[in-house]
């Protein structure tokens, strides 16, 4: 604080000749210099630059001086304590910075400590499939169609062109419900879907149903009581097998990577005509049925037969065809006007070989190291 | 169907290079899928040869059996051209016999080895073959002896047994039944490689008589076609022959007695079954009608069969003695004493045999044909051929009768548009191609755009346009259908609840849970299991008439047996800190409705629609979730922490929060949870009703060692349908107030039975609008507070829209809050 010196007693006055305001300086630049912490340099800060520190007291002094004395001896005073502030902030961000550096070399951890504070959650890989597959149809502009588990009968079978006397019913496994005469079964195949969304949509139709299904195998690394189909049924004018085959070609792609094509097999099914079966290419050794021989000859170019597709070049996906017309009439559509085409294929066996999976059991077992190896999208 | 290679070749001439894997992959293009090429003796390596026994000299042993001390002559074979020395166990052959041997060095199926080897005191050099052996047969009976002539000592006996012949194991698709003969699989080779054929059933056949077996068919539809013949004088001890034998095994049947095997040879080349009767054992004439309901016969498996009126049945004065077209019967069965054969060859009703086969539960070659449906014309043919190798091979000679009752149907004529090929398929199809295709394969094709097509007698399976399009399609080529990528219309996308369900599973992974996917076959054990009460609806479950496993007959009502037992499986396997969910559909019943059988010429009408989907039971999507062990891993940072109660409820909470839905929970008393720590999850619906999801909560303990699960597992089920349905499509986006928040703490000492949802409820109702939000910070009780009673601790935000709140607000907030906590719940401030 200052102001006129009122209780001016004229014998404290200190000489404020330069040599002793040099001097006062000096001390006090040479004190921060040999401050060694922050703490030391608070007390430095006290000594030479508080109010009761030489300078401190000299520049109080300063208005005792007779008037022609003030200016000189101020100016002298106040570059004095100017240099010693500088020093002083100088050297504090100096120590600052000392400081944090031994706090953040204090502070250092092992940031290899392992981070398995929550087990990982994951999705189903089946239900994964399942999503994908919609997606890269529901980028076609297909939407995706559902129906139950447990189906009636005449829409599992006989919509289906699948009458009580047909001799494929006993090719698909059925799970029958009791009383028999409700007939109600666990539908063996996703396609009832088709016939209820051509009983509940009016065409063009474009639709994918994947889903879980149920026949009455035992089960095994290969079979299963349970396991799940995707469905696809396209009706509209105009509709070929080149669609068809166009649509799955892109499936397979979309699937399974660039240049994964599909071949088709004459084939029977009762909802379809002409049926095909559809075979994928191999997408281990990409239709060759060899792959290269393990690293044990060093690589010398031999190679072995696929085990993906038993060196046949080509795997099983699925089954296919033209909606046989009287699946379209028993579902009131026009024969006539509309063509359509369907196909199923296994979820399940998509993932045994696209990832490797070598027992089917392992979807159902529910170990949780198994889908956490897929993670939460596929 | 198997067929051998050589067999084939017998009906069509194939060009000479084409290899046995070729022929099978074009067949396989044509659709007559492989399944499997076999090589006869593929897995035995020689030196297996012809040899004829010198001397042989039984050795009776002490363990009771007697072998057999022979010399053999294997001619140069051995290297020596000495008699070869070797110990048999057999004794159905004598010296002079040619027989098989293998020598040292040889391989027998299975990797069985033959060296020389000391036994009985001998040097064995070489083993006297069986055919089972040889991978030929079952015959282990005896050795197996080779007809006088077969060869010289020392021959190469790969040839002399035919195990050089290649067999083709074809998939026979349902509508392929002329495919079941080798008469249809060499037409089909003759249509891959444009082959001539000639037609087995091609042959000159004598003229029906009235000299012939009297028959009489009452039912005409179910039987349109029957021929007889006979022949007497017949040898029944007369033996296969060698190669028919070996065909009928090649083919996957096993040789009987000629009688029987020369009939079965027949339908594998022709495809037309056939039946003999030993002619002496019957009555009077054959008579083809329906049973009458409850009538008796045994067939030749043995069973003795309660017959339908449905069923078509042979008989003769005697009664029944055929299941028509299926199987014989016992009484007229042919035996090691038949001299005369009656020989049947009949055309029957498809349907007919389906339903028969279906209803006895019996599956015959015989039936797998009649109920595909066999060509109607050839019954002439089959008859005349089984005639001839009776005559041939068992000393028999033709009777001159020749019965022929009925005639084959004519086939029924189909039209089609010459480019409908083209128009379905996709492929430049141009007509002369369509009827050069349907020509191909047998039909009559009349007329050039719309075509006139009278499908061959052996094709019953095409009767529709579309039919035709497949045969064109598949002898064009299916791998000359483009690809082409359908332009659908502008869809939709994915339903709002299917983006929901999505939401559900990655929202719950995000939480650490595992999703799995469990069966949903359950028994009435597993309720028991959950301790469920007798009267509890989830006991009642849909039945299936044919489980696959008679503990787990019902379609489950709750996912939770099948998530308890994959927590039981995974810690079996080492894993013990668990959360598990699983999203799927449970089954619960409707009573008594039946699902209709509709109509499919037509579309079915409103009415039927709404009756089929009435009957099916009532599907909705659960949830579930099961904890087990420790939610949160001890480690360097700390301890962990067990799963408990409030993880499962927790997770129930993030699920509904993701979906926007705000649940209520209260404690509840539910099976299988414990009685002290469950919460019953609830919501209220648009109508403003409160109404039941499920269930959260810790598992009873008797639960928990029902299904071996550790103590204080946790679990949730809810009904995820109603979530879903209540999920906010749209929202609301806040608006936040910028002013400075004023924070409060109140602590209040309750009765220990208040919950603190509740609490927490009152504390934000009595601090009125300026109250931003209401947190549970901390649990007390003990001593302090007295028995019975508990201390909450609440942190409580206030937050004006437009203002910052003086001290004076807030506080008369408070203090709002906390009187109607006390004049509610009695709680008192703790101080
Ligand atoms: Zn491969």
């Amino acid at each position: 604080m200052s102001g006129p010196n009122s209780s001016y007693d004229p014998v404290q006055v200190t000489p404020l000749g330069e040599e002793q305001v040099f001097a006062m300086r000096d001390a006090a630049l040479a004190a921060i210099a040999a401050a060694a912490d922050l703490d030391e340099l608070k007390r430095v800060r006290t000594e030479h630059a508080g109010d009761r520190s030489p300078l401190g007291l000299a520049n109080r002094e300063i208005g005792a001086l007779p008037p022609q004395a003030r200016k000189e001896a101020g100016l002298r005073v106040g570059q004095a304590r100017g240099a010693v502030n500088q020093a002083l902030a100088a050297r504090s961000e100096e120590l600052e910075a000392e400081a944090e550096d031994r706090m953040l070399a204090e502070e250092t951890v092992d940031v290899t400590l392992p981070w398995d504070r929550m087990p990982r959650g994951a999705r189903h890989p089946i239900t994964m499939m399942s999503d994908r597959i919609a997606d890269i149809f529901v980028a076609m502009g297909w939407e995706v169609a559902e129906g139950p588990l447990v189906e009636a009968e005449w829409l599992n079978f006989d919509a289906l062109n699948l009458g009580a006397d047909h001799p494929a019913r006993t090719m698909q496994d059925t799970f029958w419900t009791e009383p028999a005469e409700n007939h109600v079964v666990l539908r063996t195949h996703t396609s009832p879907v088709q016939a209820r969304t051509m009983l509940t949509r009016e065409p063009p139709i474009y639709v994918v149903c994947p889903g879980r299904v149920f026949r009455t195998d035992e089960y095994d690394a290969t079979h299963s009581p349970m396991f799940h189909q995707v469905e696809g049924l396209v009706v509209d004018e105009g509709i070929t097998m080149a669609h068809l085959k166009g649509s799955l070609d892109h499936f397979a792609q979309a699937v399974f990577g660039e240049g994964i094509t599909t071949r088709f097999r004459p084939s029977y099914f009762p909802f379809t005509e002409p049926s095909a079966e559809v075979d994928l290419v191999c997408f281990v050794c990409r239709g060759t049925g060899e792959v290269p021989a393990p690293d044990a000859d060093g690589g010398t170019g031999q190679s072995v037969t696929c085990r993906t597709c038993r060196g046949e070049g080509w795997i099983e996906w699925g089954g296919c065809g033209v909606v046989n017309p009287s699946v379209l009439v028993a579902c009131g559509v026009d024969p006539d006007r509309y063509t359509g085409f369907a196909f199923g294929m296994g979820i399940d066996r998509t993932l045994m070989f696209r990832h490797g999976v070598e027992d089917l059991r392992s979807f159902f077992e529910g170990d949780v190291r198994f889908s956490r190896a897929f993670g939460t999208e596929i | 169907m198997k067929a051998p290679v050589s067999w084939i070749k017998e009906y069509v001439d194939l060009p000479a290079d084409v290899t046995t894997d070729e022929l099978a992959h074009r067949l396989t293009a044509l659709g007559l899928k492989l399944e499997a090429i076999e090589r006869a003796g593929g897995d035995i390596t020689g030196p297996l040869v012809v040899g004829r026994v010198l001397t042989m000299e039984p050795e009776p042993q002490k363990n009771g059996k007697t072998i057999n001390w022979c010399t053999v002559d294997v001619g140069s074979a051995n290297g020596t051209g000495e008699p070869q020395g070797i110990v048999c166990g057999a004794h159905n052959f004598a010296p002079g016999d040619l027989v098989v041997v293998v020598l040292p060095g040889g391989v027998l199926p299975g990797g069985f080895e033959i060296s020389e080897r000391k036994t009985y005191g001998h040097v064995s050099a070489g083993m006297i073959c069986s055919a089972r052996e040889l991978g030929l047969g079952d015959d282990h009976a005896g050795i197996i002896v080779l007809p006088a002539g077969a060869g010289q000592p020392g021959d190469d006996a790969f040839d002399v047994l035919g195990l050089r012949e290649e067999v083709i194991e074809f998939e026979i698709n349902p509508d392929r039944a002329y495919a079941l003969s080798l008469r249809g699989v060499a037409r089909e080779a003759a249509l891959a490689y444009d082959a001539p054929y000639v037609d087995p059933a091609a042959r000159v056949t004598p003229e029906p008589n009235d000299q012939g077996y009297p028959v009489i068919i009452d039912d005409p539809t179910g039987c349109p076609v029957f021929v007889a013949r006979t022949v007497s004088g017949f040898d029944p001890s007369a033996p296969t022959p060698d190669w028919m034998a070996r065909r009928l095994q090649q083919a996957g049947m096993r040789p009987i007695s000629l009688g029987v095997d020369v009939t079965n040879y027949v339908m594998l080349e022709l495809g037309h079954p056939i039946h003999g009767y030993d002619a002496d054992r019957l009555a009077g004439p054959i008579r083809v009608r329906r049973a009458t309901e409850g009538e008796r016969l045994t067939t030749l498996d043995g069973a003795r069969r309660v017959l339908s009126a449905e069923d078509l049945v042979v008989t003769d004065d005697s009664g029944p003695i055929g299941l028509g077209g299926v199987m014989g019967g016992e009484t007229t069965e042919m035996s090691e004493a038949t001299t005369r054969i009656l020989v049947e060859v009949a055309s029957w009703d498809p349907v007919s045999m389906f339903r028969t086969g279906k209803r006895h539960k019996l599956t015959s070659e015989a039936g797998k044909r009649n109920e595909r449906g066999v060509d109607p014309t050839i019954p002439e043919a089959a008859a005349d051929r089984v005639v001839e190798l009776l005559v041939a091979h068992g000393g028999a000679t033709a009777d001159p009768g020749v019965t022929k009752v009925g005639e084959a149907p004519a086939t029924p004529a189909i039209q089609i548009a010459a480019d409908l090929p083209a128009r379905v398929t996709g492929m430049p199809i141009e007509p002369a191609t369509v009827i050069s295709c349907l020509e191909a394969i047998g039909c009559n094709v009349d007329g050039e755009e719309h075509l006139v097509v009278v499908p061959p007698p052996w094709r019953r399976d095409l009767t529709d346009p579309f039919d035709l399009v497949e045969e064109v399609a598949r002898i064009v080529g299916y791998d000359q259908v483009p690809s082409v990528v359908p332009v659908a219309p502008a869809g939709r996308g994915l339903t709002q609840g299917q983006l929901l369900r999505r939401r559900v599973g990655r929202t719950l992974a995000g939480d650490g849970f595992v999703e799995v996917l469990t069966f949903p076959f359950v028994g009435s054990e597993a309720f028991d299991a959950l301790g469920l009460d007798a009267g509890d609806p989830r006991r009642t479950a849909l039945r299936l008439a044919n489980p696959l496993s008679a503990e787990a007959p019902l379609m489950t009502t709750t996912l939770l047996p099948g998530l308890l037992e994959t927590v039981a499986r995974n810690l079996g396997r080492g894993t013990t800190d668990l959360a598990l969910f699983e999203i799927a559909t449970v089954t619960l019943p409707n009573v008594g409705v039946a699902a209709p059988i509709l109509p499919v010429d037509r579309r079915p009408t409103d009415g039927e629609w709404d009756d089929l989907q009435k009957a099916l039971p009532d599907q909705p999507l659960h949830l579930a979730l099961a904890l087990a062990g420790d939610r949160e891993l001890s480690g360097w940072w700390g301890p962990g922490r067990a799963a408990t109660w409030s993880d499962a409820v927790a997770g129930v909470r993030d699920v509904a929060a993701a979906l926007g839905v705000t649940v209520d929970v209260r404690a509840a008393h539910q099976a299988p949870w414990h009685p002290g720590r469950c919460a019953e999850i609830t919501v209220t619906d648009g109508m403003g009703a409160q109404r039941a999801l499920g269930y959260a909560g810790e598992l009873h303990p008797r639960v928990c060692k029902a299904f071996g699960v550790p103590a204080r597992t946790a679990v949730a089920e809810i009904d995820l349908s109603a979530l879903l349905d209540l999920a906010v499509e749209v929202v609301p986006a806040p608006s936040l107030s910028s002013y400075p928040v004023a924070k409060e703490d109140v602590a209040l000492v309750v009765d220990e039975s208040v919950p603190a949802e509740t609490l927490a409820r009152t504390l934000r109702e009595g601090a009125g609008e300026l109250c931003e939000s209401v947190r549970l910070f901390d649990v007390y009780t003990g001593e302090q507070i007295g028995a019975g009673r508990k201390s909450l601790a609440f942190a409580l935000r206030f937050r004006a829209p437009d203002r910052t709140l003086t001290e004076a607000e807030t506080a008369a907030a408070r203090n709002a809050a906390v009187a109607l906590a006390a004049e509610r719940h009695g709680a008192e401030q703790r101080t």
